[in-house]
């Protein structure tokens, strides 16, 4: 009998007890995934076998799921897109490859917003994932499909990626934990690119002490990624209980303004009166550029989107109509066919943004603003040790809710898209049910660059501290 | 509101085509989003230098020398070319570009 909601930690100590071996564990969660898959569709594409076992690393023999923008050679990776219904990886992503080494076993490819452009998995073009906890609503994105199948318990754990609040919003929407790693922590060699300079790989666990497992084995140095740095990369797991009385913890005041909803207040001010309980200093800060932070991103993000994605041609692979009457012909009737609409509205900003006469209006003048945003974390960062607020407005809303107006889903975004601008780590972890929805609040906590260390034990200390009141 | 003209300009700079019972919500939807942008305006940054990564790695190099990471085999040309929806023998075949 393997118990459920099992945490990489209680699937190891199984593991190592003999309580079930890693193809019972792995029958278990296909056997699952087979039975509510089509329920919640958190998989596009489950695998049917584990691949070689190994009793050798970290996640030996543990079952965890992929975003469906991270090639594993010989399979399909779809990226929530038409276009690339039919492709196959013709190589596998760095982080993946570390996962095998480190001795996880693949249960499958998850669902995600097309190109992982959304903030609630309804933008990916084979349908929506279904929030675990409540059918009706979204799960987040756009690694909703990570999230749901952690929260669902259709693995024990899971990779995302995030470019403005990927991994932490659908995590806050499924009470789960999300950690995005700082950038360039984490080779970003075979996720199919969104927005270059913003994406990051990161953890979607049901713990923070997961979360730090995971990260230990994807930190590295990739000579396929020379945005990676060769920084020392600590043990997060050792310093997770290292006791932070008389850390100092900033609050910014622009992070309680308009837009942010009663019951996600409530529960997040709950959680920074719990840190003060532990022992931290508590001090209000302001990032006075934060209500440019999100006009900035959907500046930039659009227009690194429009360039990336202008390998969709339909000539190497991918979607391709064949009756183009030329080169080019093709090229647009490819991608007209085979784009979904969010894709397309964003590479036309970014489009627009880089276009002739209008490059100093919004492209030069996005950058300039998101080096005053890195601006006003440095300065804070002077005096504080990690950051709080919420990482989302809202609680999870329901399907459809939003879908009829682009800009109000942007909204969404408005706490973790900062942290991609200035390239810092952020986790959401769990903080209460907020008390009209019902539904998972999630508290972020923002941290120096190359400082997970401090943020991982922050977060784990509090989740502890939260669990044991309830 | 953009005009009928910019939709055009901007459809054709992303090689789209933009159906026509589309194109009236696509100019309301991105006309909204880049007013939203208009806050940006307010944003003195005269005397700021943009940024474009955050990492602050400069000229990340490798030594000029062949890696073997990928040594092509007749199964890794397959799977790079073999997904072209035309080829002829190792080579990708596209449309003509030029007028005969």
């Amino acid at each position: 009998m393997i118990p459920e909601n099992l945490t990489i930690v209680k699937a190891r100590a199984g593991l190592n007890r003999g309580d079930f071996s890693a193809e019972e564990l792995f029958s278990h969660y296909h056997k699952k995934i087979q039975e509510k898959n089509e329920e919640i569709f958190a998989y596009l594409t489950p695998f049917n076998e584990p691949g070689p076992i190994t009793k050798e690393g970290a996640l030996a023999g543990i079952p965890c799921a992929i975003k469906d923008n991270m090639l594993i050679e010989g399979t399909r990776t779809t990226a929530g897109s038409k276009i690339l219904e039919n492709y196959i990886a013709s190589y596998t992503a760095t982080a993946v490859t570390k996962l095998k080494k480190a001795g996880a076993l693949i249960l499958g490819k998850t669902n995600l917003d097309e190109f992982a452009m959304g903030s609630s998995t309804e933008n990916s073009a084979y349908g929506p994932t279904k929030n675990p906890l409540d059918t009706t609503r979204i799960p987040g994105g756009s690694s909703g499909g990570s999230a749901a199948a952690v929260a669902g318990d259709l693995a024990v754990f899971a990779l995302g990626s995030d470019t403005g609040g990927s991994i932490r919003q659908p995590a806050a929407m499924c009470g789960i934990v999300g950690l995005k790693p700082t950038y360039g922590r984490v080779s970003r060699h075979g996720l199919i690119a969104m927005a270059s300079s913003f994406d990051q790989i990161g953890p979607l666990t049901k713990t923070v002490e997961d979360a730090a497992i995971v990260l230990n084995e994807l930190c590295d140095h990739d000579i396929f990624d020379s945005t990676t740095v060769n920084n020392e990369v600590p043990d997060f797991t050792t310093t997770l209980n290292d006791s932070i009385k008389g850390l100092t913890v900033g609050v910014p005041k622009e992070f309680f303004g308009t837009g942010l909803s009663a019951e996600v207040e409530e529960r997040v001010k709950s959680g920074i009166a719990k840190l003060k309980e532990l022992g931290c200093k508590i001090k209000e800060i302001s990032l006075p550029n934060f209500e440019y932070a999100l006009a900035a991103y959907y500046i930039a993000v659009p227009s690194e989107i429009s360039a990336n994605l202008a390998r969709f041609d339909g000539i190497r692979y991918g979607h391709s109509v064949q009756n183009g009457e030329n080169l080019i012909d093709t090229y647009f009737k490819s991608r007209t066919e085979g784009l979904g609409p969010e894709p397309v509205r964003r590479i036309m900003l970014g489009a627009y943004a880089l276009s002739s006469g209008y490059y100093d209006t919004y492209y030069l003048k996005a950058q300039k603003v998101r080096a005053l945003i890195k601006k006003d974390f440095d300065e804070a960062f002077k005096k504080v040790d990690v950051i709080v607020g919420p990482t989302a407005p809202h609680t999870a809303f329901k399907i459809g809710e939003k879908v009829s107006d682009p800009l109000a889903l942007y909204l969404e975004d408005i706490y973790t898209v900062p942290l991609n601008l200035a390239g810092l780590p952020g986790i959401s972890i769990p903080c209460g049910l907020g008390s009209v929805s019902k539904m998972p609040v999630g508290l972020q906590i923002i941290g120096k660059p190359f400082d997970e260390s401090t943020l991982l034990r922050v977060a784990h200390q509090l989740e502890q501290a939260l669990k044991s009141r309830t | 509101m953009l005009s009928d003209k910019e939709l055009d300009h901007i459809a054709k700079l992303a090689r789209v085509n933009v159906a026509p019972e589309k194109r009236e919500t696509l100019k309301k939807d991105l006309s909204a989003i880049l007013d939203y942008m208009e806050k940006l305006n307010k944003v003195d940054t005269s005397s700021v230098e943009p940024l474009y990564q955050t990492t602050g790695l400069v000229n990340a190099t490798r030594s000029d020398e062949p890696r073997q990471e990928f040594p092509m085999t007749e199964k890794l040309e397959e799977l790079l070319i073999g997904q072209a929806p035309a080829r002829k023998e190792r080579f990708v075949k596209v449309k003509s570009i030029l007028k005969k």
